[in-house]
């Protein structure tokens, strides 16, 4: 399968590009940093090349799905999100430190996705319960809801960093955008994760209705995806009305973002519906 | 709708829900609260939770219905606090929003304008009437509303857009609501069953899924087939059921459903759920005669009693089991049977699918093996009726929308006012959003840029 060799290139490029995000930030070389934006580009259309590809082996194969149907495909295509909305971000606000906290995510996902031995990486067929045209809408809206939480926890993070420095003029933290953008940033990643998030919550009760006969029936995985929920819609709430800012809105989308591993990772050593997501 | 006298008990409680304390303290208790129900196992039988957990912990978690934690008091009271929240507090605010979104004439305080810390100021040596007749379409480009009046000496453009925007939040409140009216209409008027019928027969009473009680229905589900595909890996491919719906003897609908593809008939609704194996009805024996070489073949279903060939007496197919454990190993499919002698004497013969020679080990002048069986399958069926699901996916749908509205819409205003200042005019450009202020100030920006060119 030519496209998970792809794909495991890609991961290597990821790589690249996070490392030359990390020095173009520690050295402030602008020039260094230009070429991981180039670079990240260039892993992006190989990402999709690689994605698409994968269709169309699976077609070759005589079992045609979307790849977005297994534990492996979801990582890739969450990262490439990951890395494209990362893209816009940086084109929008002209900042590249952020990249050097955000593309190490989209490179540490690919990774695990290419060598960690639990995960498998062959096109497999659609069980039953999967084939449904429900598939693509919801992991596609999960997966950017995720890849929006992403970036707001790299964010956060660098918003905690640049508030903990006590040198404010530090060389490292002069780079940073300042405090106020960041936490603007942070609060619109999460209203787009939070949008895709709802959709992806809705869709996949949608396609439960219609696989089991139930919209809705607590199991591990939809409780921890409204867990989620619930975690960011405190924060939008507290942010809105009660005028919560700064430190406090970080720690909550770090957690946020916490939650969301586990329902991705951690719900599949727990039993439940979602088990042939493993 | 706040009541009028502050220190009534009814205004009292009215503040307590219209906290957004109080939401944030929900929101996070259903959060945390909702993890345990994802650790322990739910609605598991007693048995194995008082094996697992142990006497004391057992006692504890049954009185704090944690084994169905969800349907839980405790747990329904919370999204009740959490509903009566939400509209308190929604309805506190809808008032004041509802003012100033429906309203002919925008109130316009030039004064609170001129405070705004995001504005920008430049000069325009244009005469007064040319800046009017300028600036006045170019606004109109990016705004609804548009408003210019004279001032003493020189004149100001108001604008506004997306003011209806502010009623975003509500939507969404409005969408939970309909979750919530919806998940309770389907728990009052609806119900969740399960039946199983075995290929070729009908059944026209289910199983409850909560209490486990029969529930008839006013027709009958008669399983015409069932099929059941594998890849080449083995795992499933497809699991289908053709049905009929038969009212009295008359089938009045016929089709056939798989996973993700269920019939749906007056409200009720049928899903491909699971299936299994019975004992074939028919099979066909061969049958060997170690004297004459010759080589019978016999078709008999379930209990029927046949006369064997060369008046080697009677057989009758008395079972069939799915497996067959042999000296400590599983035979797998086996037919069991009774052969009666000639001389009234019976014996019982174990015929494994998988071993055709294994009935020469009696040593017998007749060997026995079967030839082929005719699987035959059950299917088993959810069978639900929820009238509420409508309510609910139109709360879904209310609640992306409004969550779009909410997120990346706002009500935006804007100001410019011109003022003679010297030969040529001051103008100053200033604007505000409820939401998302960041990107007003590009808009100012922008807007300015556009007016000085």
């Amino acid at each position: 399968m030519t496209s998970s060799l792809i794909l495991s290139v890609i991961t290597f490029i990821y790589g690249f590009s996070a490392a030359l995000y990390v020095a173009s930030w520690i050295f402030k070389k602008a020039s260094i940093g230009k070429a991981a934006t180039w670079i990240t580009l260039a892993a992006v259309v190989g990402h999709v090349a690689g994605i698409l590809l994968r269709w169309v082996e699976s077609y070759q194969m005589g079992i045609g799905h979307a790849p977005l149907s297994n534990f492996y495909e979801s990582i890739v295509f969450f990262s490439w999100t990951l890395a494209v909305i990362y893209l816009v971000v940086e084109r929008a606000y002209q900042n590249r430190v952020i990249g050097a906290f955000v593309a190490p995510i989209a490179f540490l996902a690919m990774a695990y996705a290419s060598l960690s031995p639990n995960i498998n990486d062959r096109i497999q067929p659609l069980v039953p319960a999967l084939k449904s045209n429900w598939l693509i809408a919801h992991v596609i809206a999960c997966f950017v809801g995720y890849a929006a939480f992403g970036i707001a926890f790299g964010i956060s993070l660098m918003y905690l960093i640049k508030h903990s420095g006590r040198d404010r003029n530090s060389r490292l933290l002069a780079l940073f955008p300042e405090q106020r953008l960041l936490e603007a940033l942070n609060h619109q990643m999460i209203m787009f994760g939070f949008l895709f998030l709802s959709i992806g919550i809705i869709t996949g009760s949608v396609w439960a209705n219609s696989a089991w006969g139930s919209y809705w029936s607590w199991d591990p995985k939809e409780t921890w995806s409204l867990i989620t929920w619930f975690i960011y819609a405190t924060l939008l709430h507290a942010r809105m009305m009660r005028g919560w800012h700064g430190k406090r809105l970080a720690y909550i989308s770090i957690i946020g973002f916490g939650a969301v591993l586990f329902t991705y990772f951690g719900v599949n050593l727990l039993p439940g519906l979602h088990s042939y997501s493993q | 709708m706040k009541p009028k006298d502050p220190n009534s008990p009814i205004a009292r409680i009215w503040d307590f829900f219209s906290s957004v304390r109080l939401t944030v303290v929900l929101l996070l208790t259903l959060a945390s609260t909702s993890i345990i129900g994802t650790l322990i196992p739910q609605n598991a039988s007693p048995a194995d939770y008082f094996q697992t957990y142990g006497p004391f912990l057992f006692r504890l978690f049954s009185i704090l219905d944690i084994f169905d934690m969800y349907h839980s008091w405790w747990f329904q009271f919370l999204l009740l606090l959490l509903t009566v929240n939400i509209l308190v507090c929604s309805l506190n605010r809808l008032s004041g929003t509802w003012k100033i979104v429906f309203r002919k004439n925008p109130s316009f305080d030039i004064d609170r304008f001129r405070k705004i810390p995001n504005q920008t100021v430049f000069t325009d040596s244009r005469s007064m009437d040319a800046l009017k007749a300028i600036y006045v379409p170019r606004v109109k480009r990016r705004f609804g509303y548009v408003r210019m009046e004279d001032t003493e000496k020189g004149f100001y453009v108001f604008a506004e857009k997306g003011r209806w925007s502010r009623l975003g939040v509500y939507t969404v409140h409005f969408s939970v609501i309909l979750l919530l009216i919806g998940a309770l209409i389907g728990s009052f008027f609806g119900f969740e069953g399960f039946v199983t019928i075995p290929e070729g027969e009908a059944q026209s009473q289910i199983h409850l899924r909560k209490t486990g009680d029969v529930l008839p229905l006013d027709f009958a589900i008669r399983c015409d087939s069932f099929h059941v595909s594998f890849y080449e890996s083995g795992t499933p491919k497809e699991f289908r059921s053709d049905l009929s719906i038969l009212v009295g003897e008359n089938a009045v609908l016929k089709r056939s459903i798989r996973v993700n593809d269920p019939l749906h008939y007056k409200g009720i609704s049928i899903f491909q759920s699971n299936y299994g194996k019975l004992p074939p009805n028919i099979i066909t024996l061969n049958l060997v005669s170690e004297e004459t070489k010759m080589e019978y073949r016999k078709e008999l279903s379930a209990g029927q009693k046949i006369d064997l060939p060369e008046g080697a007496g009677t057989f009758v197919f008395k079972d069939f089991r799915n497996r067959y454990p042999f000296r400590g190993q599983d035979l797998g499919e086996t037919v069991i049977g009774t052969l009666i002698a000639p001389n009234g004497n019976s014996e019982e013969i174990v015929l494994p699918l998988k071993f055709p020679g294994f009935d020469r080990m009696r040593k017998r002048a007749l060997v026995f093996s079967v030839e082929e069986i005719n699987p035959r399958y059950y299917t088993g069926l959810q069978v639900s009726k929820d009238p509420g699901v409508w309510v609910v996916y139109s709360g879904f749908m209310i609640m992306i929308l409004g969550c779009y509205i909410t997120f990346f819409m706002s009500h935006r205003r804007l100001c410019i006012e011109v003022t003679p200042k010297g030969n040529s005019n001051r103008v100053l450009v200033t604007g505000t959003a409820n939401k998302n202020k960041l990107s007003m100030e590009t808009v100012v920006s922008k807007i300015t840029q556009d007016l000085a060119a």
